[in-house]
């Protein structure tokens, strides 16, 4: 038994040196929280960076609007501090979105695919562009950038697929 | 000899309301108007649509092909006009709308060619292809494909066979009607699926609420070229579960996650088994099935309907709409759903249309708060905690719920059925499962989001050191122009080599791009970044496509 005990002792030590973990983990925590949407809105180029902040004490808890309030009480749990509300500053939680392209409108000028944080736009140079739909977090990066205005955000409608059991409203009658 | 059957836990005694719809054979539905043929008819990625508006089409010729691998295919279920590929109300309990083909019958009927499967003479993953491509699916309500169920996988073999018959909702009797009906040809087909999984042994459970369907059973098995074993259970809610079922049968408790073929059985509902038969040894694709039309209807039956079938058009045949009626049940009164709205289609899941009023199903006494009298986990044959699920689902403490194994409820109601509280348990249930998988998809998402940003910023780093090696390759050009003869040859040299080292760098950094620490990954890591990999070399190739064109 004690035999086991020092070999699984000695494992897990050998895969802690194996597996050593390069990053700091606990912007990795962090990071995993964040909904990788990459828009930016929290002041930093990308939830990596606003993660590494975080960690750093540079920033706040609440500057996520992709993350909602659900995001905010989960970095307070993993960080141990009181739940703050997100702040306004940093914009409003929308539902969620893709971005959409008018293909006769495109004409091909690349603006967007360079502002993709996640390279989810399809095209090259001349050529009409398309967004590859699952791919893209809707962080609207590349709506400003384009020249003729032909990106618009589409809200995702729910479906038979994505529809949710709602929680239940029952009258509780006390006794 | 008799069985040595078994016990599962808890199960509870609901009113049968049986015999309402046991009276009068299964009828055939006539024709409708029009058909309305979902094309997310399974568990798994939605078919399809192979056709176009206003094509013709032949009754069984397929119209929506199996997309991805949980997926069958769905076919016309007579001959007739395509006049839409829209969405339309499906019989979901969201009431939201879903792709749908209509077909307008043009009344002949006329059936594309067709021919029996010799499965004998078959390869076996051929054959499990014919299967898909003919729409056979569950129809005991998962709707899971039966092609899947059908691979004996890496055993090569599952020992026993199970055809479950057990029908244990209230009101429900189609499963009954098709043994009393079609025996012969349930274990017809019950031969293809022992011959597919090299099954030893094959048993039929019936509840015991069904002395009729046991009768026309076992003289069919008598008649069969193969053991069967019709065993008639004790008639217990929710006896026809497929876990209960295995238990009451074998006395093998199918893991908690885990699958029955993990414990050596796969079972079957009978309306399958007849479905591969008429597939099989006729060719005919899934485009029917049996639905029992009970509850608050004058002359309640059983009907053969075509799949697609409007609700309305169905009901109609057991008379005209009664006064009182409140609502639709799609399924029965312990698992099935409220349908929102009336103007929805037949699929392949249905198996019953239980009309309401509020005599036959007043509504349920308001809840109260939870006494902790642990009834309901004396009633759960899934061995769970429902009043501990219940506190954490209403807390929405969802991870605490996964622990109490929420994913092993099989929603059958006995829990809020006894609950003297009357608390609707299954609501809060499938309220935490589907937030949990709605949370699983996003986690999805955002990991996939992450790792495209993060090789993206790799990338760009790559094109940065690429353009940088390249002007000073230019620079270094424009130097040995300027001086053609420069004497100075050591300097240049070193130069030179310098320039070099910096291009095989930048060489380098560019193949550089695998990613590191993946020796000491498990294989199905390595497949996953394989298929990644995989995917971005295919963006790659689009993208490449796209500039030489
Ligand atoms: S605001 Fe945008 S970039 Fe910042 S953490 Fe949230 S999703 Fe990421
Ligand atoms: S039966 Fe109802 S009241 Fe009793 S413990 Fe379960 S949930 Fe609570
Ligand atoms: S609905 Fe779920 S928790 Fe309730 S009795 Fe059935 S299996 Fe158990």
């Amino acid at each position: 038994m004690s035999g086991l005990a020092v070999f699984l002792g000695a494992a897990l030590g050998f895969a802690a040196v194996r597996f050593k973990v390069q990053e700091d983990p606990i912007v990795e925590q962090i990071d995993a929280i964040l909904p990788q949407t990459q828009c930016g809105q929290c002041g930093f180029p990308g939830c990596k960076p606003y993660a590494t902040a975080i960690a750093n004490g540079d920033a706040e808890i609440n500057q996520c609007p992709p993350g909602g309030e659900d995001g905010i009480h989960k970095l307070a749990e993993l960080l141990g501090v009181e739940f703050k509300p997100l702040n306004a500053e940093h914009g409003e939680p929308k539902p969620k979105s893709v971005a959409v392209i008018d293909e006769t409108t495109c004409i091909g000028c690349t603006l967007c695919i360079q502002a993709c944080p996640v390279d989810a736009i399809l095209g090259a140079a001349k050529q009409m562009h398309t967004i590859i739909a699952q791919e893209c977090t809707g962080c609207e990066l590349c709506i400003a950038p384009c020249p003729v205005d032909c990106i618009s955000m589409v809200p995702i409608a729910e479906d038979v697929a994505t529809w949710k059991w709602k929680y239940p409203v029952v009258k509780l009658k006390v006794a | 000899m008799t069985r040595q059957l078994y016990e599962f836990n808890g199960g509870v005694h609901p009113e049968e309301h049986k015999h309402a719809s046991t009276s009068r054979p299964i009828g055939i539905a006539p024709l409708p108007r029009i058909l309305i043929v979902s094309l997310r008819q399974h568990i798994g990625q939605p078919a399809k649509p192979i056709v176009a508006v206003g094509e013709q089409v032949l009754k069984g010729q397929m119209i929506g092909q199996a997309e991805g691998y949980v997926s069958v295919a769905v076919h016309a279920p007579t001959s007739g006009t395509v006049t839409a590929i829209a969405g339309h109300a499906a019989a979901h309990p969201s009431g939201l709308t879903d792709l749908c083909i209509t077909i307008a019958p043009d009344g002949a009927d006329r059936w594309i060619e067709h021919s029996a499967l010799d499965y004998r003479n078959m390869d076996p993953s051929h054959l499990r292809n014919q299967l898909r491509d003919l729409g056979i699916a569950g129809l005991g309500g998962a709707v899971f494909p039966s092609f899947i169920k059908l691979n004996p996988g890496a055993t090569q073999k599952v020992p026993t066979l199970v055809l479950n018959g057990g029908e244990c909702e209230p009101w429900i009797t189609c499963d009954d009607m098709l043994m009393r009906e079609r025996a012969a040809e349930i274990l017809a087909g019950a031969a293809v699926m022992r011959y597919m999984l090299h099954s030893d042994e094959v048993l039929v459970g019936i509840e015991d609420n069904k002395p009729e369907a046991i009768a026309a059973m076992q003289a069919a098995a008598s008649q069969c070229d193969f053991p069967v074993e019709v065993v008639t259970v004790p008639t217990l809610y929710p006896g026809g579960g497929a876990k209960q079922l295995i238990k009451t049968l074998t006395g093998k408790e199918v893991p908690s996650g885990g699958r029955s073929t993990d414990v050596g059985v796969a079972t079957f509902n009978v309306g399958t088994a007849y479905a591969l038969h008429r597939a099989v040894n006729h060719g005919e694709p899934l485009i029917s099935r049996i639905v029992t039309v009970t509850g608050n209807v004058h002359r309640p039956q059983n009907f053969e309907v075509l799949i697609g079938t409007p609700l309305a058009e169905l009901v109609r045949l057991t008379g005209a709409t009664r006064d009182d009626t409140s609502g639709y049940v799609m399924g029965g009164p312990m698992m099935g759903f409220d349908l929102i709205s009336t103007d929805v289609p037949m699929v392949k899941a249905t198996n019953c249309i239980l009309v309401k009023s509020l005599a036959l199903f007043p509504p349920p006494p308001p809840a109260m708060p939870c006494i902790r009298c642990t009834r309901c986990a004396q009633a759960c044959p899934a061995d769970l905690q429902p009043q501990e699920l219940y506190w954490f689902a209403r807390a929405k403490n969802f991870g605490k719920t996964q622990e109490y194994h929420l994913f092993d409820c099989i929603e059958c109601g006995c829990c809020s059925y006894v609950c003297p509280s009357h608390i609707p348990l299954v609501q809060y249930y499938r309220y935490a499962k589907s937030e949990i998988w709605a949370k699983e998809k996003d986690k999805k998402a955002a990991d996939l989001a992450r790792e495209r940003h993060e090789f993206r910023q790799l990338r760009i780093e790559r094109e940065q050191q690429e353009r940088a090696a390249k002007l000073a390759l230019k620079a270094s050009a424009k130097l040995a122009e300027a001086s053609p003869e420069s004497p100075d040859d050591a300097a240049n040299a070193a130069k030179k080599a310098a320039i070099q080292a910096a291009l095989e760098r930048a060489k380098e950094k560019k193949e550089g791009v695998t990613p590191r620490n993946i020796e000491n990954l498990p294989p199905e890591k390595l497949q996953e970044i394989a298929e990644i990999e995989a995917r971005r070399a295919k963006i790659r190739a689009m993208a490449k496509d796209a500039v030489e064109k």
